[in-house]
């Protein structure tokens, strides 16, 4: 009897990982070349980015928020940083910066502090109004996205941005130690914040706040502050996000990291993440945003067309959800 | 025609581990008020709820109009003729006044092949059935715009279109204005002469004076008796109600008081006019104040004010002398108080967290390394003192705490405030739903805490826990302090007395 619930328990924990884990057996199976290298490193490459902004959005989960600014957040972070980080001799220079004189290499990282510093902002006016004005996160986020992405349109014009310098996109290309410094930075980001959630009263009045808000306040938590943090934070991880992103694919423009979000929220739960609040780990994260880069990869070896990958994709964020729910009923 | 329109008899209902009900009559003639009392917890709700289906009674008859009868559920009870008008109302304030009464009957029409909602019939039958309880509201308007009294009105509408025979009427007036009191006395007199039958609940002497013509007492859930209302004098009813022997299951109570005031309120007023107003009261370092009072008497209000849970108006709190600003609870806590609420599980226990992470929510920031980071390893030692302390029964400290015992949770929430050292803790209900061996504990740990120089604030509905444990008594009734006793004149018929003060609720000079 009990090892039936065992294993009942099992599943509902583990099934969907279980699940993808025997698609990507097949896919090895069928298509060696998914086992190879550079497929691994091509998708560690996705992974790196994917976690940031994951990571970034499940402090916001974990509080029973969300926020669906992520993506758009990660498309003006992109820009900033493309229309900033131009070659000088690239003609077809973004038209308020051409006049801008080339900076040594530690443009790059200012550039970077710049595109945090202007997602913060926005993430700052997010906190304030989910915690001030009451506004439901979904609500308040989902204005803030089309907020960015018009402030964005109106930034560039919907302009494409491309002829960024060397130093720049060598972020993305480069390695260390021969391990890709995409990967390094990620896993600063990873630990960061495996430290922030487990080593700080921060940590653990996020973990109270989304176990029981009430009792949090009255346990003498500052409930308002600490979200702010948390959206706070969730954007600079969006714009380190961002403006790594725009260093891999070399260009953006206004659509990069449309719908990122919907990606991270569902890999966090893949990954372990209560949409019920209190319950997640970093670590659970990175299972989540491997999970399903592994999934997306499997799909193009067995030559899914890209159409029915997002029916697949849908399938997987409704089915891992239903399952976490499952989870919260079972413990009632 | 049946001498009673209802009798239960004998009815008696058990929950887990209590019996709530016991062998309890309960007879009312038609064309009249029969007055239901009983303290807080003496049942009246559960044997409302058991006459509704609500709850299936374990033992006992219910005869209507002396035909024995079978409740099944509430809609089995409306349809043989019973109504009940709710303590907490519970209306749609969007939609409108006839489709609130209408709610789950609606008039049909047919369309073709499809029943639609007959609007027009709706709003007509509901125009007629409030002109026939003389009351002269659009049915269209949103039953949002109504005043409590005028929805309870409506409810009592819904009842007479239903043609309900009995109606129960639970605390109809807690929430009321004296000229909506007197309207709805109007309407009640008027059913009176229609031969309906009504069970009204009230805490409240002279609305039992005024309207009811039997009384029935109840206490701890068993039948204490019934008298016609003219044959009992109001003193008798208090002590008909009290009148159990007091047990002594509590640690003997030292004095441990000092003269040093350590938290003062001063004329505090709550933002809700009809919650607590112009409240006064003293606290002593080592000294346990209990708070008694009714259900409803806003004494949880007051204390969550006091803990910034809740806003205030007017007045002042004086922390050691000193007049602070409470906006939160972070600041309470600042100033060295805590707070035990009510709601263990609403505001209490974080449920999907460790007893660990339980008990230190409170004093993280006292347990850092280098300023950031948490240090575990005296964090851990924290939690094991206090858990040994209050002997919590746990196989460790990463257990969830929503897999621990009431009473154990509850101590959980105790080893946080100790964890973080209040000069004041304010209980709310602090045994509420815990059993007698954990209760024990929980009073042990009380006296320790005084003994140490701390000082207790409790809030307690139970009458022999209220005389058992406090040094001194505060009463308040209806948002006002009525009474203060100190220990040794504090008697379950004077907190009961001072309870009942409905009448001197305008005023604002009591002791």
């Amino acid at each position: 009897m009990s090892k039936k619930m065992d294993w009942k328990q099992f599943l509902i924990n583990y099934g969907i990982i279980c699940v993808l884990g025997v698609l990507v057996i097949i896919t090895g199976i069928f298509r060696p070349k998914f086992f190879s290298v550079p497929n691994f490193r091509s998708i560690a490459l996705n992974v790196a980015p994917r976690f940031i902004i994951a990571v970034g959005v499940s402090g916001c989960l974990i509080t029973k928020g969300t926020d669906l600014s992520a993506g758009r957040m990660v498309g003006l972070a992109a820009c900033i940083s493309g229309t900033l980080l131009q070659k000088a001799d690239y003609s077809g220079r973004f038209e308020l910066t051409k006049n801008l004189p080339t900076f040594g290499v530690w443009w790059v990282v200012v550039v970077l502090l710049i595109a945090m510093l202007v997602c913060a902002i926005f993430g700052l006016i997010n906190g304030l109004v989910i915690s001030y004005l009451n506004v439901p996160a979904f609500i308040g986020t989902l204005g803030m996205q089309l907020i960015v992405y018009g402030i964005c349109l109106v930034y560039t014009d919907a302009t494409p941005i491309g002829g960024y310098r060397n130093d720049y996109t060598y972020v993305a290309t480069g390695s260390l130690l021969r391990i890709p410094i995409l990967f390094w930075i990620a896993l600063v980001v990873g630990i960061i914040m495996w430290f922030l959630y487990n080593n700080t009263p921060h940590g653990k009045y996020m973990y109270a706040i989304g176990g029981n808000e009430q009792a949090a306040e009255v346990s003498g938590v500052n409930v308002k502050w600490t979200k702010i943090r948390i959206y706070v934070m969730a954007t600079l991880a969006y714009a380190l996000a961002g403006f790594l992103l725009g260093a891999k694919a070399g260009g953006t423009s206004v659509n990069m990291g449309q719908g990122y979000e919907l990606e991270a929220i569902a890999a966090c739960t893949i990954g372990g993440v209560s949409v019920n609040g209190g319950v997640g780990k970093v670590s659970g994260v990175l299972i989540g945003v491997l999970v399903f880069e592994l999934l997306k990869s499997a799909m193009q070896f067995l030559g899914m067309e890209t159409n029915l990958q997002y029916i697949v994709q849908g399938f997987v964020i409704i089915i891992s959800i239903a399952v976490d729910i499952r989870k919260y009923i079972a413990k009632k | 025609m049946a001498e009673y329109r209802l009798e239960m008899e004998n009815v008696s209902k058990s929950f887990p581990g209590v019996k709530a009900l016991d062998g309890v009559h309960l007879k009312v003639r038609p064309g009249t008020v029969h007055a239901l009392m009983g303290e807080n917890g003496a049942g009246k709700s559960t044997l409302m709820k058991c006459l509704f289906g609500i709850y299936k009674m374990d033992t006992g008859s219910i005869k209507i109009d002396g035909v024995p009868t079978m409740i099944e559920n509430p809609d089995d009870a409306l349809h043989k003729g019973l109504a009940m008008v709710h303590q907490e109302l519970q209306p749609i304030p969007e939609r409108s006044i006839a489709e609130n009464m209408y709610l789950g009957r609606y008039p049909l029409k047919k369309v073709g092949p499809f029943a639609m909602v007959d609007h027009k019939t709706m709003n007509e039958e509901a125009e007629k059935w409030l002109k026939d309880v003389k009351m002269d509201f659009d049915p269209k308007a949103k039953l949002g715009t109504l005043s409590i009294g005028q929805m309870q009105s409506v409810e009592i509408a819904k009842a007479v279109s239903q043609s309900a025979q009995i109606v129960i009427l639970d605390e109809p007036t807690s929430s009321l204005t004296d000229n909506e009191v007197e309207a709805l006395f109007r309407i009640i007199r008027d059913l009176k002469s229609r031969g309906v039958a009504m069970i009204y609940i009230s805490h409240k002497m002279a609305e039992i004076r005024q309207i009811a013509d039997d009384i029935t007492i109840m206490r701890d859930g068993t039948y204490v008796g019934s008298w016609e209302v003219k044959d009992i004098s109001d003193d008798e009813i208090v002590r008909q109600m009290v009148g159990r022997e007091l047990t002594n299951v509590y640690p003997p109570k030292e004095d441990s008081r000092t003269d040093e005031v350590v938290l003062e309120v001063k004329d505090l007023c709550s933002i809700i006019p009809r919650s607590f107003q112009h409240c006064s009261f003293k606290l002593r370092k080592g000294e346990i104040l209990g708070f008694g009072g009714l259900v409803g008497a806003q004494r949880t209000e007051i204390m969550e004010a006091i803990f910034g849970m809740r806003g205030i108006a007017s007045g002042e709190v004086l922390v050691k002398g000193r007049p602070v600003r409470i906006k939160r609870p972070k600041d309470a806590i600042a100033h060295g108080i805590g707070m035990i609420t009510e709601d263990r599980r609403g505001t209490g226990i974080l449920g999907c967290l460790s007893i660990a992470d339980n008990v230190s929510i409170s004093s993280l920031n006292q347990y850092l390394d280098a300023g950031v980071k948490l240090d575990h390893k005296r964090i851990e030692e924290l939690v094991q003192e206090n858990v040994g302390k209050l002997s919590i029964k746990t196989p460790s400290s990463k257990t969830l705490i929503q897999s621990l015992s009431g009473g154990n949770q509850q101590k959980v929430i105790i080893a946080r405030w100790l964890a973080n050292n209040p000069d004041v803790l304010i209980m709310d209900e602090p045994t509420r739903g815990i059993d007698v061996g954990a209760k024990y504990e929980i009073y042990q740990i009380m006296i320790d805490l005084v003994r140490q120089g701390k000082s207790i604030i409790m809030i307690s509905s139970e009458m022999p826990e209220l005389l058992g444990m406090s040094h001194r008594v505060v009463v308040m009734c209806n948002g006002h302090v009525t009474g203060e006793l100190e220990g040794d004149e504090a008697t379950q018929e004077r907190v009961m007395y001072y309870a009942t003060q409905f009448e001197e609720q305008g005023g604002n000079e009591h002791e």
